[in-house]
């Protein structure tokens, strides 16, 4: 830790303790992105879940949008140390995509436009705790945030909410992601402030 | 948006680690084989770590991230790099 | 001179702030003393960190404005509205107050006053900062290299140095200034407003036949434009370096 500054605060200042451990509160939605933002048209986007088996499971456009729906309201919290309360999405549930899907799988790796991955634990995006979201605040979801659909994870950091989300491979072996294969926490839960290896 | 600052930002991160200025030397990207000054390279900040793309194809070619007192690079997209050496 | 370019790894120091001196409405310059600091080369930055008591951290980049000088560096400072650090460096920050700071950074957007070749400056409002401090560095080091900059701001309240810039661009100086006004120009001055354009850039002798090195400066639009005006004119795309300031990365 360096020296204190005298008189600095900082974002949030003292409302920072009610949020995860380092975290400050934002009131704007901060774009993170770690290349160009890809354009992928709806005409052209698909969806694959493909499990550790080879077996394909995919949605076009219009065929995963008249998959039933929710809207769910939750907190976003960033590694990079920013979170953001009560934010309004509407997406298809996990539960509902892997229905389907035949696998014995532990492990998930989440791939995006653009060629972001992510890795999580398959059970962390079942039982109503993920999304393929593709509305935010009753809009349909801008590219900068992801859009046309993200994956949305939200109680771990953002970087697990992969963006412009691709497809989702179901695998026996656990692959680290693009963050993940450089210092950042495998799993990656905020309360426990797991930001790096060895969190 | 593309949000992208030049291979400029990469200087304080990597002059952490290394008594080298990294924005002078020179890499060949692995992808597409241009070789460039990592200072002309482009490098998304507004993330978890800089990732630098080559400026020719895009793809990356260095990444670096930070924590309290521990530095990743991952330098998987430069097939070499040539760096000058003061002094001499 | 000094000379930068010591061998050794970057480590946080702490400087003290001697002076802070109003620029414009929104932008400061901070005279550090900092121990043992050796110079640096024109062009280069240093990096800020601001630690709050409860071990908040934050750290920023800003370009070094003055000539390179031992024990002692300024750094200018626009304070943007939502900003967590540099209305902290404009408004909060005293002489005397501590501050800590590695560098100096960087060593491909900077000039070493020994290349005697003419240089092409265009600075896009406090993307100034690290080019006035090869302007400085030309004058201390009795340089006779042929300076140009081309100066965009908004409108005069916004410039940066406007007095040292017009003295130093007295005929025989050898630093031609040229300004460049987006939204209003000086009352009475016959410059018309509008962008960065072609003709501005291509004056008598600053032609790419005389391959000027190139150091472009400022927001990531304004620098794109530029450098596409230079290219797009002729100039060499590898003699044309940039620096662009990020929404967050950069001069925040």
């Amino acid at each position: 830790m360096g020296i204190v500054s005298p008189g600095f605060k900082g974002r949030g200042g003292a409302g920072r303790e009610k949020l995860p451990p380092g975290q400050y509160l934002v009131t704007d939605f901060p774009v993170l992105s770690a290349g160009p933002t890809p354009r992928v048209d709806t005409g052209s986007w698909e969806l694959r879940i493909r499990t550790e088996t080879g077996e394909v499971h995919s949605w076009d456009w219009a065929a995963f949008r008249a998959l039933p729906s929710e809207e769910i309201t939750v907190d976003l919290h960033c590694v990079t140390k920013w979170s953001k309360l009560h934010t309004p999405w509407r997406g298809v549930s996990l539960d509902t995509l892997l229905a389907e899907a035949e696998t014995s799988a532990e492990y998930a790796l989440a791939r995006s436009y653009g060629g972001y991955t992510t890795n999580l634990p398959l059970q962390d995006l079942l039982d109503g705790q993920a999304w393929v979201a593709y509305e935010f605040d009753g809009e349909p979801l801008e590219s900068e945030h992801g859009g046309p659909a993200r994956l949305l994870v939200p109680h771990l950091y953002l970087w697990k909410s992969a963006k412009w989300v691709q497809g989702i491979d179901l695998l026996d072996n656990d692959e680290p992601g693009f963050w993940e294969s450089l210092g950042y926490h495998n799993y990656g839960d905020p309360w426990r402030e797991q930001r790096y290896w060895g969190d | 948006m593309n949000t992208h600052l030049d291979g400029n930002v990469l200087a304080g991160a990597l002059g952490e680690v290394f008594a080298v200025d990294i924005t002078t030397a020179v890499a060949q990207c692995a992808s597409c084989g241009t070789s460039q000054a990592m200072g002309q390279a482009l490098v998304y900040t507004d993330a978890p770590g800089l990732v630098a793309r080559c400026r020719t194809c895009g793809e990356v070619v260095l990444r670096v991230t930070r924590s309290p007192g521990r530095t990743w690079l991952d330098m998987r997209g430069v097939r070499c790099l040539e760096l000058h050496v003061p002094g001499e | 001179m000094a000379r930068a370019a010591v061998l050794g790894r970057l480590t946080w120091q702490v400087g003290t702030v001697a002076v802070v001196r109003e620029e414009t409405a929104t932008a400061r310059t901070i005279v550090l003393d900092v121990p043992g600091w050796s110079g640096h080369t024109a062009g280069q930055h240093v990096d800020v960190r601001l630690t709050a008591q409860d071990g908040y951290s934050t750290q920023r980049s800003y370009s070094i404005a003055s000539a390179p000088a031992p024990g002692r560096l300024e750094l200018t400072v626009q304070r943007l509205e939502d900003g967590e650090v540099s209305p902290y460096l404009t408004d909060v920050l005293k002489p005397g107050f501590p501050l800590e700071l590695r560098g100096p950074i960087g060593g491909w957007f900077a000039w070493d006053p020994a290349a005697a070749g003419p240089v092409l400056l265009v600075a896009g409002g406090s993307g100034v900062v690290p080019l006035m401090s090869m302007i400085r560095a030309r004058a201390a080091a009795g340089s006779h290299a042929p300076f140009r900059l081309v100066y965009s701001v908004r409108s005069p309240d916004t410039a940066l140095y406007p007095a040292e810039l017009a003295q130093r661009g007295h005929a025989g100086e050898g630093v031609e200034v040229s300004w460049v006004y987006t939204r209003s120009a000086p009352a009475g001055a016959r410059v018309r407003v509008g962008r960065l354009n072609p003709v501005v850039l291509a004056a008598p002798g600053w032609t790419p036949e005389a391959a000027p090195a190139v150091f472009i400066c400022g927001p990531t639009g304004f620098v794109e434009a530029a450098a596409s005006l230079l290219v797009r004119a002729g100039h060499d795309p590898g003699v044309i370096k940039t620096e662009r300031f990020g929404p967050s990365g950069g001069q925040a």
